[in-house]
C-alpha cells in the first residue's frame, strides 16, 4: 500500500479573511488533544495567516485559560503573527552552515533588493522578509524559502529570479 | 516496466528534483516509453542533487546532478538501460564516497520508496519490532544498554540507562516521546530520516513505548520541516491502517497510539523540558532539572525522550543484536554516527560511519575539501553552541570523549566548513547574538548574559581597550556556562572561547585583522 503525500504547499494561497464566526468553525473542528493552546493557535494561523488580536480572548475562553496565558504563547513563538503577513513570504537562512557559503551576502542583498528589514511587511502589503535560524538544507547553502518553497544554492541572482517568479505566480492566482 | 528513482528529500526538491521528474514523466510519455517514477529519500550526497536512478539488471545506475534540460540527453543516451553519460557515476551502490560508508541507521534512505508499507517490510522493517514484541521490557532496555548505545541528540546519555529509569518510575500512565526537533544548523539527519525511512520512526517508537511501558507516543518535528511533518503524517495514518498502531499492534497485545505535533519556530524547544512544555501548548521555557523527565516529564508523567538518530539506532540493535551494533565505534562511543558535512563543502551530505574516523580523514576523504577551493580554516561541529576547530585541531578522532577533553563537543553530529575568509570576530558574536534571540528568557545568565556578550565583543572588533574587554569576555563565558539553567546558556560560550583560544588573532583588531 501506497499513500500519497499532499500536493504542492503554497502557504500563501487562500486564507480566509479574518472574522470571528470562521474562528469559532476553525476551533470547533481541531479534535480534543492534550496541551491545545499552541496547536489551536497554529490552526487560526494556517486559516487566517496570522493570529488576529481578537482571537486572543476567543481562545483563552475556550481554553479557560486567561489572557495573558494566551498572549504569552502568541508572543514566544517565532512563527506566529499578530498580523497579516505580506503576499510573498520571504524567509532567508542565517545559520552558520549558510553563513559559510555567503549568506551575510545573501541577506544584504535581501534588504536592499525588498526594501524591507527582516520580520518586516512591506507598506503595499507585497512582501514579508524573515530571517530563520536553518532550514536543513546545510549542504547546498544558501537557502531560502518562498512562499513555503525550499531553494538551494542561491546567491544574488537567483534570488532575483525567484521573486520575479514569485511575484509572478501570485498576479497568477 | 522502466523504474525511475527521483528523490521527494526536501533538499533535492531545493535544487530541482521535482521540475526533474516532471521532465522525465513527460519525455517519457511522448517517446511512449514505459515508466514508473519513484519519489524516493536522498541517498545524501547532496552534491549530485538532483541524483536519478535507474533500476537495470545490474543494480541501480546514478546519474546527477540533473537538470530538466538534461533529460532528453538522458534519454538519447539510453539512461533507461544504464547507458553511460557525462552526468553518469555508475552503479550507485559502488560509488566510493557511499561504499566507504556503515550505512546502518540509513539503510533504507533512498533506496525504498519512503511511503510504500511493502517497500519497508522487504527491506528489513519490522523485525526489530517483532523481535521487541517477544521480549520483556527489562529485556529490551537491557540490550540497548548492552549496545553502548549513546543519545544522538548531543547529551550523549545511555539510552538503555533512561528507558530503565522511566521503566522503574512508579506510574501507570507513561510516555515516549521523539524529540524531532533538529535546530542546529549544519544538521539534516533527523529530517532526512523522517522524509526517507519514515516507517523507521514509528517502528522505533512503538519498542520505545513497549521497553518503558507507554502507551502513547508523541513526535515533536520543528515547523522548519515541512515535508517531514507531512510524510510522518502520512506513514503514521498508512500504519494505523495496517494495524501497526492502536490497540493491538501486528497483532499482540501491546496498545501503542502516536501523533505528530509541530514546533512553531523556537530553537529552544530542542532543549527537552522547554519541548516538553511546547508539547503541553506552552511557551518554550525550560525546566529546572531535578525532576528528570524520566521521572516527571510529559503532563508530569514518566517520560523516554529521544532523538530521532537514536531511536534508529535502536532498531539496528534489536534487529541485529547488540553485539553487532557495538563492535562499530571506539573507547565508549559505540555504533556509527550520521555525520552531516555542510557549509562550505566540495562533497556535503551524510556520512555515516563508525566513531573514531577523525576530523581530517572526514574533510579529505568525504568532503574533498571546500567548496570555494580555498584552504578550510576552522570546523564547527554539533551545531551553534559547538567549538570552532582549527586545523592544528583537526587530527581528534570523531568520539565523544575526545572531542569533550578538547573543549569541543560532537552534538548532533554536524560538521560545518569554513575557508579562509570567514572572520571569526563575526562568528564569536553570532554564538552570542544567536543566543540572545533564541534564549527563554528564564534564567538570568542566559538572558542578559548574551545580550552582554554581544555588546563586549562588539568592543573588542571596535578595538576599545582590547585586553580588558577580552578578560571581561572570558569571565562573562565563565559565568555563563556555570550559572546557565540549560545547555543553551551553557554552552553558548563554547564557540565563544574556541575562537578566543584558536583564532585570537581575529578579534586583536589593533593587528591589523579587518571585517
Amino acid at each position: 500500500m501506497t499513500v500519497e503525500l499532499p500536493a504542492e504547499r503554497d502557504v500563501s494561497a487562500n486564507y480566509v479573511t479574518w472574522s470571528e464566526e470562521a474562528a469559532r468553525e476553525v476551533i470547533r473542528a481541531l479534535p480534543a488533544q492534550r496541551g491545545p493552546l499552541l496547536p489551536m493557535l497554529q490552526a487560526l494561523q494556517e486559516t487566517f495567516g496570522y493570529v488576529h488580536p481578537s482571537a486572543v480572548a476567543l481562545v483563552a475562553n475556550e481554553l479557560n485559560l486567561s489572557r495573558a496565558d494566551v498572549h504569552g504563547v502568541l508572543t514566544f513563538y517565532a512563527d506566529l503573527r499578530s498580523s497579516p503577513p505580506g503576499e510573498m513570504r520571504v524567509q532567508v537562512c542565517r545559520g552558520e552552515a549558510c553563513q559559510s557559503v555567503g549568506g551575510h551576502t545573501l541577506a544584504e542583498h535581501a534588504v536592499s533588493s525588498l526594501g524591507v528589514g527582516f520580520a518586516e511587511t512591506a507598506g503595499d502589503g507585497s512582501v514579508t522578509l524573515d530571517e530563520v535560524f536553518c532550514l536543513g538544507n546545510c549542504a547546498l547553502g544558501p537557502t531560502v524559502r518562498v512562499n513555503g518553497r525550499l531553494h538551494g544554492r542561491v546567491h544574488a541572482a537567483k534570488f532575483d529570479q525567484l521573486l520575479r517568479d514569485g511575484a509572478r505566480r501570485e498576479r497568477a492566482t | 516496466m522502466n523504474i525511475v528513482y527521483v528523490p521527494r528529500d526536501s533538499s533535492a526538491r531545493s535544487v530541482g528534483a521535482d521540475e526533474v521528474a516532471a521532465a522525465i514523466e513527460q519525455l517519457a510519455a511522448s517517446r511512449g516509453d514505459a515508466l514508473e517514477v519513484v519519489r524516493n529519500g536522498s541517498r545524501g550526497l547532496m552534491w549530485l542533487e538532483p541524483l536519478v536512478e535507474v533500476m537495470t539488471e545490474q543494480g541501480r545506475v546514478a546519474y546527477g546532478p540533473v537538470t530538466p534540460d538534461d533529460v532528453a540527453g538522458l534519454f538519447e543516451a539510453g539512461f533507461l538501460e544504464g547507458a553511460t553519460h557525462e552526468l553518469g557515476h555508475g552503479l550507485t551502490e559502488v560509488i566510493p564516497w557511499l561504499a566507504e560508508q556503515d550505512r546502518l541507521t540509513f539503510s533504507r534512505v533512498g533506496v525504498v520508496d519512503p511511503m510504500s508499507l511493502e517497500d519497508y517490510k522487504i527491506h528489513g522493517g519490522l523485525v526489530a519490532l517483532q523481535r521487541a514484541l517477544t521480549m520483556t521490557p527489562l529485556q529490551i532496555c537491557d540490550e540497548v544498554t548492552e549496545s553502548g548505545l549513546r543519545g544522538r541528540g548531543g547529551a550523549g546519555f545511555p539510552t538503555g540507562v533512561k528507558w530503565r529509569t522511566v521503566l522503574d518510575a512508579p506510574g501507570t500512565e507513561k510516555f515516549v516521546v521523539c524529540n524531532a526537533d533538529e535546530g542546529d544548523s549544519g544538521t539534516f539527519a533527523d529530517r532526512m530520516l523522517m522524509e526517507g525511512d519514515p516507517f523507521m520512526l514509528i517502528e522505533a517508537m512503538i519498542i520505545a513505548g513497549i521497553a518503558v511501558g507507554a502507551h502513547e507516543g508523541f513526535v515533536y518535528i520543528r515547523s522548519e520541516y515541512p515535508d517531514a511533518v507531512d510524510a510522518m503524517r502520512a506513514a503514521t495514518a498508512s500504519a494505523y491502517q495496517a494495524g501497526w498502531l492502536g490497540p493491538r499492534v501486528l497483532g499482540s497485545d501491546v496498545t501503542f497510539d502516536l501523533e505528530i505535533r509541530v514546533g512553531a519556530g523556537a530553537y529552544i524547544c530542542g532543549e527537552e523540558t522547554a519541548m516538553l512544555e511546547s508539547l503541553e501548548g506552552k511557551r518554550g521555557v525550560v525546566r529546572a532539572k531535578p525532576p528528570l523527565p524520566a521521572i516527571e516529564g510529559l503532563f508530569a508523567r514518566p517520560t523516554a525522550i529521544n532523538n530521532v538518530l537514536s531511536l534508529a539506532s535502536v532498531l539496528v540493535v534489536l534487529a541485529r543484536g547488540a553485539e553487532f551494533y557495538r563492535d562499530f565505534g571506539v573507547g565508549r562511543s559505540r555504533g556509527t554516527q550520521a555525520f552531516q558535512l555542510a557549509g562550505n563543502v566540495s562533497r556535503g551530505g551524510i556520512v555515516e560511519t563508525a566513531f573514531g574516523i577523525t576530523l581530517a580523514e572526514m574533510l579529505e576523504k568525504f568532503a574533498g575539501g571546500s567548496a570555494s577551493g580555498r584552504p578550510i580554516r576552522a570546523v564547527q561541529v554539533g551545531g551553534p553552541l559547538g567549538a570552532y576547530l582549527a586545523p592544528s585541531q583537526f587530527g581528534l578522532p570523531l568520539d565523544y570523549e575526545a572531542f569533550a577533553q578538547a573543549g569541543a563537543m560532537l552534538g548532533h553530529g554536524g560538521i560545518v566548513v569554513f575557508d579562509d575568509t570567514v572572520d571569526m570576530a563575526a562568528q564569536a558574536r553570532f554564538a552570542m547574538e544567536f543566543c540572545a534571540v533564541e534564549s527563554c528568557g528564564k534564567c538570568t545568565p542566559c538572558r542578559v548574559g548574551a545580550v552582554r556578550g554581544v555588546e563586549v565583543i562588539d568592543r573588542i572588533i571596535a578595538g576599545e581597550d582590547t585586553a580588558a574587554n577580552i578578560a571581561l569576555l572570558e569571565d562573562l563565558c565563565e559565568l555563563m556556562t556555570d550559572g546557565s539553567l540549560c545547555a543553551m546558556g551553557g554552552l553558548t560560550p563554547q564557540p565563544v572561547r574556541s575562537v578566543l583560544q584558536y583564532f585570537s588573532e581575529d578579534l586583536d583588531r589593533s593587528k591589523g585583522a579587518q571585517l
